[in-house]
């Protein structure tokens, strides 16, 4: 619970400002917390005085923590290809090993995968680990978490990281509950303490409005599922050497309650908005479903994809996978271009994250301006004909 | 069928804001809501048990005694019963110690057949607790489901969204889902569901009640510590053009070129 020594504050109420959840005040000159504390630590940090404190008692301690080492990597296999992201969480999972001076790997469970085993060498891994059995063909949440439990298990890696996909995000909870190891979501960044292996995880949290860095002390593996396109791949190298072994799949591990009757790829969604360089967004302001020929025709410009905001999508002009933000989802594009998005919290929270923001919209007051690299003042639909006419004019 | 309903009480996001001077959150007039998702969880619920033409929904909800309000609020849109699971010793429990606490409740409760919960909670936005609770109960689940398409008191067949499409599943009962937005239209409260859920009668168990082990709850439960909480970066060289549209497109694809 969270303590505070009445002889030490200063009243100064900078943990009263600090607290996102109004959950302590200052009252007759010293701070008092209330039953809204989420014991998130935020005053404590904030208190100049250190008069603010923590306990934790009876503090759960995993005993053999030692004998985990290594970093290991769920790449996602899907439809015949690997994520883009596993790439990307070898990129950074090479990075944290060489710090710790520990191995890579990385676990492919799949239908048919062993042939992706030297791309993944390539990529930075220094062992492979091939699940390969025809009911991981598909993607099945009970049984992918039997398959990482078991490699989990038998390799004791310290760190297991995953995308934040669909699949990354379904199945690795799941084991983290069962491992009693400690999970962080979507994350944004990761670095790891040599001395003693301590995964430093960071990622928004309250909308995007204040980023927390979290840690997992007394437990491992440390799991942490990472957000697509913020960690960089690192660049192929076909000479590099690794090891390739084949996982040996108990029959206990292959066990499944879950039928898979059908798996559809939509047509209109095959590109998946949170992995692309380049995103084109629609909103309210777009007036009309006919607003999206526009903002089409500038994401292939671009060569990137149509993204949405909820307004757009409630009102019809276009499926929902397109949507972005708090019901939607989150990107983190390197060029994000909201038309006549207003940018409020709900919409800000996907995609604040983006490298670039433009923003286009007719009142200069939006919201969206205060989180936008550059924003253009005017109609979109006066703009955006415009922005194509110069781009393409460029190309040539 | 007996339903089971996770919901959480969040801070309404509209309401959110950074203090552009302290650069912390203002909090002023920041109004607690039930958590989008779960308004959805909870419609499909009530939807499900007319569908079958009988059942009971029970809405549960892990949070301060405040929390009482998102459970009315179910009672006014359809759900038969309300628990509140509540004590300051759960405070600071991460998603782990969080699903741990649900399901000493879960067990506490009885059976069920079907369990819903929304596919994250957007204080958090951890999408975690609803696999975690499966996993405690070692039921089938599927998560992100835009659609029941069947439901029988063996099975339920759903369309669980993925990345680049959808799967279509089907689980035996008793099963967990998680579900987005795109499932159903949530319905609005009757004044007469209003008027039966003002007088309803709330369950409350405690750390106690549900037999939980100190160890396992809270933030001594937790695996995860926040060791840091700070202000994102802001944008470095924020430009906002100005003059004519033409003049403004010139700019942007001066400022951009670097990028493309």
């Amino acid at each position: 619970m969270l303590t505070i020594e009445s002889d030490k504050c200063t009243a100064c109420a900078l943990c009263e400002t600090s607290c996102a959840f109004g959950a302590i005040t200052v009252q007759d000159g010293c701070a008092v917390v209330n039953e809204f504390c989420t014991l998130c630590g935020a005053c404590v940090e904030k208190c100049p005085v250190e008069a603010l404190h923590i306990k934790i008692v009876g503090k759960r301690i995993q005993s053999d923590i030692e004998k985990y080492s290594g970093i290991m990597v769920f790449a996602e296999y899907r439809h015949g290809a690997i994520a883009p992201v596993s790439y990307e969480l070898l990129g950074i999972g090479r990075k944290l090993a060489d710090k710790r001076g520990v191995k890579l790997s990385v676990l492919l469970p799949g239908g048919n995968v062993a042939s992706f085993a030297d791309t993944l060498i390539a990529a930075g891994a220094d062992t492979v680990f091939i699940a390969e059995h025809q009911i991981l063909e598909q993607f099945r949440e009970d049984v992918y978490a039997s398959v990482l439990e078991q490699v989990i298990n038998e390799q004791k890696p310290e760190v297991v990281l995953a995308g934040a996909t669909a699949i990354g995000r379904s199945v690795m909870p799941y084991v983290a509950t069962a491992l009693n190891a400690g999970l962080t979501a979507d994350c944004t960044g990761l670095e790891i303490r040599a001395k003693d292996g301590m995964l430093l995880q960071t990622r928004p949290a309250f909308g995007g409005n204040i980023m927390a860095t979290i840690e997992c002390p007394h437990s491992r593996p440390q799991m942490a599922t990472v957000r697509p396109k913020v960690m960089a791949p690192a660049m192929p190298d076909p000479s590099r050497k690794g090891e390739i072994i084949t996982v040996l799949l108990r029959e206990q591990t292959l066990q499944t309650k879950i039928e898979v009757l059908d798996s559809v790829v939509c047509k209109d969604d095959q590109v998946n908005i949170q992995e692309v360089e380049t995103l084109v967004a629609g909103g309210r302001g777009l007036d009309s479903e006919k607003g999206f020929i526009l903002i089409r025709e500038l994401a292939s410009e671009l060569g990137g994809a149509v993204a949405a905001s909820r307004a757009a999508v409630d009102s019809g002009w276009i499926p929902y996978p397109h949507q972005v933000g708090q019901t939607g989802k989150t990107v983190s594009p390197k060029l994000y271009i909201a038309c006549g998005i207003s940018g409020a919290v709900q919409h800000a929270v996907g995609m604040q994250s983006a490298e670039i923001v433009v923003a286009i919209n007719t009142d200069s007051s939006a919201p969206i301006f205060n989180i936008a690299t550059y924003g253009v003042v005017g109609d979109l639909y006066e703009v955006l004909p415009q922005l194509i006419k110069r781009l393409q004019e460029i190309k040539r | 069928m007996n339903i089971l309903v996770c919901v959480k009480q969040v801070p309404d996001a509209k309401d959110v804001r950074l203090d552009p001077v302290t650069n912390t959150l203002a909090r002023e007039g920041v109004e607690s809501i039930m958590n989008p998702f779960d308004r959805h969880a909870l419609e499909e619920a009530v939807a499900i048990k007319e569908q079958q033409g009988g059942g009971k929904v029970t809405v549960i909800t892990m949070g301060p005694p405040q929390a009482e309000t998102v459970l009315r609020e179910a009672l006014a849109c359809g759900a038969d019963e309300g628990v509140l699971i509540s004590d300051r010793a759960f405070a600071g429990a991460d998603t782990w110690a969080t699903s741990y606490t649900l399901a000493r409740a879960v067990k506490t409760l009885g059976q069920f057949d079907l369990i819903l919960c929304g596919k994250q909670a957007i204080d958090g936005d951890t999408a975690q607790v609803g696999p975690g609770l499966a996993c405690r109960l070692r039921l089938p689940f599927a998560t992100c489901v835009q659609k029941t398409r069947k439901i029988s008191a063996e099975a339920i067949e759903v369309e669980r969204m993925m990345d680049d499409g959808f799967d279509v599943l089907r689980l035996p009962l008793p099963a967990l889902i998680t579900v987005v937005k795109d499932i159903n239209e949530p319905r609005v409260a009757s004044l007469k569901g209003k008027m039966k859920a003002k007088k309803a009668e709330i369950r409350k168990l405690s750390a106690a009640d549900i037999g939980a082990s100190h160890q396992c709850i809270g933030l001594a439960g937790s695996p995860t510590q926040v060791v840091r909480v700070f202000s994102p970066e802001p944008r470095g060289d924020r430009k906002i053009f100005s003059g004519s549209v033409a003049e403004q497109v010139d700019q942007l694809v001066e400022c951009l070129r670097a990028h493309l």
